[in-house]
């Protein structure tokens, strides 16, 4: 950006080399680390929400105010109380898989057709069995279908988090943005693309060998 | 609980109201921020969608945009709209975030109006066919109507995610509310700093909370009943 300079100096890419694979883990970390534990909460609430359907009102709306708050004033309201912090970055990154998460496991579950559900039930099997053995693995796609999206967005947001002193890739963004250094902008943006990319592709391979019998081979 | 408290007396100070850098201004900047980048990221993807949609031609692209928009981070677009901004000559703050809202606007915008132009009965669009309406009023009379709630769903997600990011615009010497926040984070101004966060998350959320009423009122009067 400054006048005679390289959009990308490929020098300064080699000469970073260690530091670029080093941010990569964090991001990667910080997403890993929220997708993981938004999936445990989202689990539980979708449990909740599937027993005693009058409580899916309130937490689909509870998740979707959360959701509709913007990343950036959600770490800053918790900075007061939590600081500059990993747990900061973790809590909202977490509070935004939620709605993603929830919507897409109830959904799976309740798709389920109800001949299926009923047909289980005459040859035997619990309440509690029909969901671990029926609904849960049918549903699986679907789940799947909303964990790519959590990962996929969680990984954007992740480089908002460089604004606390997280951030991954982000941190490159900042840099980039400081310094006015194309290079270090372009590092940032684009790996933080690539990695979604390659997120998304191996969740996919994944869901396949979860669920074979979604494709032929 | 202080930081409560401080928050409280920095949105009571009738100091903080006034001026260029008071709370209305920022307010006043964040809106038209959003508005502009929205209006823009409109006249792009509408008349792509309608025409997609009417003709049914490259579905598979249209409903893929969003999937697409998904993994570009909010953060990643204003780094390259600051790129644009800067060797088109349009100086920091304003052009770089409305460079970087646009794109973020465009995806769901797209995808909802094709969807919704497709998802129109197609047993309407021959009935008006057959009699003689042109492809324009065959668009303009039955598609747009009765697709308009969902388009209205896709305007809503672009304005609830622009009125987001355009707090980001601060971090390229923007305006807007996210002045607040960026300020209040190099200064360790606590105060400040939820102040504007608050400020942003509630009009993120009257964004949504509006739009939602407007997709619920223009859903046509015959679709009501069977909905």
């Amino acid at each position: 950006m400054t006048p005679g300079e390289p959009l990308i100096r490929w020098d300064w890419l080699l000469s970073h080399a260690g530091e670029i694979g080093q941010r990569v883990g964090e991001h990667l970390e910080l997403t890993l680390i929220a997708v993981a534990v938004g999936f445990l909460i989202a689990f539980l609430l979708s449990l909740a929400a599937l027993r005693v359907p009058r409580l899916y009102g309130p937490i689909s709306w509870t998740t979707g105010i959360l959701y509709t708050i913007p990343s950036l004033a959600l770490f800053a309201l918790l900075i007061p109380y939590t600081g500059l912090s990993l747990l900061t970055a973790e809590i909202g990154l977490v509070s935004y898989t939620l709605l993603i998460l929830i919507r897409n496991i109830v959904a799976g579950v309740r798709g389920v057709p109800a001949e299926v559900r009923e047909a289980a039930r005459g040859m035997g099997y619990t309440d509690r069995q029909i969901l671990w053995r029926v609904e849960l693995p049918l549903a699986l796609a679907v789940i799947f279908a909303g964990i790519r999206i959590a990962t996929i967005t969680t990984i954007g947001l992740v480089t908002v988090t460089a604004l606390i002193g997280q951030g991954g890739m982000g941190y490159f963004i900042l840099l980039g943005i400081q310094l006015f250094f194309s290079t270090a902008l372009i590092v940032g943006a684009l790996g933080s693309v690539i990695l979604a990319v390659l997120a998304d592709g191996s969740l996919v391979l994944v869901q396949r060998a979860l669920t074979p019998w979604t494709h032929t081979p | 609980m202080k930081a409560l408290g401080d928050l409280v007396h920095w949105l009571t100070d009738p100091a903080n109201w006034q001026g260029s850098h008071g709370i209305p201004v920022r307010v006043f900047e964040h809106i038209e921020l959003s508005a502009i980048s929205v209006i823009l990221a409109l006249l792009i993807a509408m008349p792509i969608a309608l025409y997609l949609g009417h003709t049914g031609r490259a579905g598979f692209i249209a409903i893929n945009v969003a999937n697409v928009g998904r993994a570009l981070p909010s953060l990643a677009l204003l780094a390259f709209g600051l790129v644009i901004a800067i060797s088109l000559g349009l100086g920091l703050g304003f052009w770089p975030t409305v460079f970087a809202l646009v794109p973020l606007a465009i995806p769901p915008i797209l995808t909802n109006a094709y969807v919704a132009v497709r998802e129109v009965d197609r047993d309407i669009v021959e009935a008006a066919r057959g009699m003689g309406l042109s492809e324009g009023q065959i668009l303009r009379s039955i598609e747009v109507p009765l697709g308009l709630p969902l388009m209205l769903g896709g305007i809503r997600t672009a304005a609830v995610n622009v009125v987001a990011t355009a707090t980001l615009g601060a971090l390229v010497a923007g305006g807007a509310l996210g002045r607040f926040i960026v300020d209040g984070l190099a200064l360790q101004e606590y105060d400040q700093l939820m102040a504007g966060a608050l400020l942003v998350a509630l009009l993120a959320v009257a964004t949504e909370v509006s739009f939602a009423a407007l997709e619920r009122a223009t859903v046509p009067a015959g679709m009501r009943a069977i909905r």
